[in-house]
């Protein structure tokens, strides 16, 4: 098992998301450092794609305007070798299929390990094929994160079965991005997941305030937060690192 | 290994968002359930032929036989299909199957706005409510089409993510679809999209090849030499070409969209100049950067402007039963207007690429080979544009 389960070892975890290169990299190296000396227990770390499909709004243009900026996955490796110098906790990849599989499966994991990465995220791949990476990801020890949704019902076994890292469970359907109300049962879903597996599970879309946050920390191991954060670093820009602390740091002790 | 489920030699599966997969399970479900049952084919036969207008005409194009010397020219006229293009035969098939299922709405995507304005008169047709969603382009460049869209009681959606065209409104349509899916079925045009959508619309649209060849053994009595179609995603062309794949004898040749050209970066010749990638639910040929970010592609056909192709497209590729190649703006409009003074039919834009292939290889042929050109669709949504290209300004 990887490091990611010391995410977990610290309470109820808080996961973070971030685009890398939302305004650039610089900045983003700054916001990782200030979310994890405020909380954060891990960072989803973004690889920008041109074509988001599980992505709302908010997260779409993050993911455009660091494109724009010039950021690319050779780039992104480099800033994560230069972040590992400052931060210790669990960090994750978030990207797209073609993201990995245009860089080469192998070589993309490879990349994963030296830099420090401990696990990733790709909305695209279902269960049935993730056959396509997770043989290569587990010869580099990178935890290739599975995803349970409002609508898997009759597979939530299936998948916590042979999940890895973190179950990481969508709240709500659609894409990313805040919502009012989360109106999915997910308590049902969280029993059927830990009948199944003993490695822990995360809550994510559409949360974004601290009694949002309190009220799903209770149904589950950790809350994930992505389009609150991006929204912060869309207002703020190069500014956003120490907004984006004081925001962490008010998530996670609601949900401590 | 990767999942055999939807496979075309390595091409094709489901690479979409955990949401979707107990609704495209659903889908093939019911696919498989129907697809032979005798009472949905009649339906859908009936469909096809009382509302639809099929059989399409397989016409023998006498005068561009004679003007181009060489190879005996038919056109296969799915432009004279009820709403104007090939992708009825496809939305009426996957609007019954919704209706057996149970669904109440139906989403699209379009590009030139033929399957937006297809799948809204089979919306209308079976009292569905019906969601288009098309980039604000192409809302620009095929007004008229979003006006029907909207006569026939749909919503038509501006979409202004990316590149504001036909692949951001696959996206957006593929994002509606994780957000309601219960009552909802999205209606692919394409043959493209995670299993089963790329068998589904093949099947759909095999009626044409299966037309072809029974009109061509009728007038001809024997099998054509080549069958030339133009390929976007790529449904009018495996149409075309389906029922063919076993009869080696027949070149299958789709044309692509070059638009300004494959050596330049406003093209849409996805097997010219794409890798292999991972995208919109299928692993495919994609035009894409080194870092696997998706090329805003251009061509003057909305239709053709998508930066993939269809999974069997790519398989027909890799095993070289088929041949790929690109036709560029210039030639595909000289070719729109060749057919229309030539044979008083006016085809449209994406059509017109098929037609100007077949005018560079019809007089190297023998006069007594046989080409098929799928005229996709009629080309009344195009005057406007192609009138600006040749700098004539003239209002719809």
């Amino acid at each position: 098992m990887s490091n990611i389960k010391n995410a977990f070892a610290n309470g109820k975890a808080f996961v973070a998301f971030i685009t890398c290169g939302d305004p650039d990299l610089e900045t983003t190296k700054k916001t990782v450092i200030e979310a994890a000396n405020n909380g954060a227990d891990l960072i989803e770390l973004g690889i920008p794609f041109s074509d988001p499909t599980a992505e709302g709004p908010v997260i779409q243009g993050a993911n455009l305007r660091a494109l724009k900026g010039g950021v690319t996955t050779d780039k992104i490796f480099d800033f994560v070798k230069d972040v590992r110098k400052e931060v210790t906790i669990p960090l994750v990849f978030m990207t797209y299929a073609n993201v990995v599989y245009s860089y080469g499966a192998e070589k993309f994991m490879a990349g994963c390990k030296e830099a420090g990465i401990d696990g990733i995220i790709l909305p695209d791949l279902p269960f049935e094929e993730k056959e396509e990476f997770d043989e290569v990801c587990d010869k580099y020890g990178v935890d290739l994160v599975s995803l349970i949704a409002p609508t898997s019902e009759n597979r939530i076994a299936m998948i916590a079965k042979e999940a890895k890292g973190f179950l990481y469970i969508v709240s709500s359907l659609g894409v990313t991005g805040t919502r009012s109300e989360i109106t999915t049962d997910l308590g049902s879903m969280v029993k059927i997941v830990k009948e199944n597996t003993d490695i822990p599970c995360a809550i994510g879309f559409g949360i974004s305030t601290p009694e949002q946050a309190e009220k799903i920390s209770k149904l589950s191991d950790g809350v994930i937060v992505g389009s609150a954060i991006i929204k912060i670093l869309e207002k703020y820009g190069k500014d956003a690192p120490k907004y984006v602390g004081e925001y962490v740091k008010s998530m996670k002790e609601a949900i401590a | 290994m990767t999942n055999p489920k939807g496979r075309f030699g390595v091409h094709g599966g489901q690479y979409i968002p955990e949401t979707l997969m107990n609704a495209v399970i659903e889908l093939e479900e019911a696919y498989n359930k129907y697809k032979d049952d005798p009472e949905f084919n009649r339906e859908l036969t009936e469909l096809f032929n009382e509302y639809a207008g099929r059989p399409s005409r397989l016409y023998y194009a006498e005068k561009m036989t004679k003007d181009l010397g060489g190879a005996k020219i038919y056109l296969k006229r799915e432009d004279l299909n009820h709403t104007g293009a090939h992708k009825i035969n496809n939305v009426l098939g996957q609007a019954l199957l919704a209706k057996k299922m149970g669904k109440t709405r139906l989403i699209a995507e379009t590009g030139a706005g033929q399957h937006g304005v297809a799948t809204a008169t089979a919306a209308a047709l079976f009292g569905m409510e019906c969601v288009v969603f098309m980039g604000e382009e192409d809302t620009k460049r095929q007004a008229l089409n979003v006006y029907k869209m909207r006569l026939l009681g749909a919503e038509v959606i501006p979409v202004t993510s990316g590149t504001a065209t036909l692949k951001d409104a696959v996206s957006e349509a593929m994002r509606e679809w994780t957000s309601r899916i219960s009552d909802t079925h999205y209606c692919l045009g394409s043959v493209m999209g995670p299993h089963p959508f790329p068998t589904i619309v093949r099947d759909f649209q095999a009626i044409i090849s299966k037309e072809i060849k029974e009109q061509m053994l009728e007038k001809e009595g024997k099998l054509p030499d080549a069958v030339i179609a133009c390929v976007g995603g790529g449904s009018n062309a495996i149409g075309s070409f389906y029922n063919f794949i076993e009869d080696k004898s027949v070149r299958l040749i789709g044309c692509e969209a070059a638009g300004r050209g494959i050596d330049t970066f406003e093209t849409a010749a996805t097997i010219n100049t794409g890798k292999l990638g991972i995208f919109h639910g299928m692993k495919s040929y994609f035009c894409q950067d080194e870092y696997g970010q998706i090329a805003p592609v251009y061509s003057i056909s909305a239709g053709l402007d998508y930066p993939g192709i269809g999974p069997e497209h790519a398989y027909l590729h890799d095993s070289k039963r088929a041949e790929y190649v690109a036709i560029t703006d210039d030639e595909a409009v000289d070719a729109f207007e060749y057919l229309s003074r030539t044979e008083g039919i006016i085809p449209a834009i994406e059509s017109s690429h098929a037609v100007a292939h077949a005018m560079k290889i019809a007089p190297t042929m023998d006069k007594d080979q046989i080409i098929v050109i799928t005229i996709s669709g009629r080309g009344d949504k195009d005057c406007a544009a192609i009138a600006r290209y040749r700098g004539e300004d003239i209002n719809e």
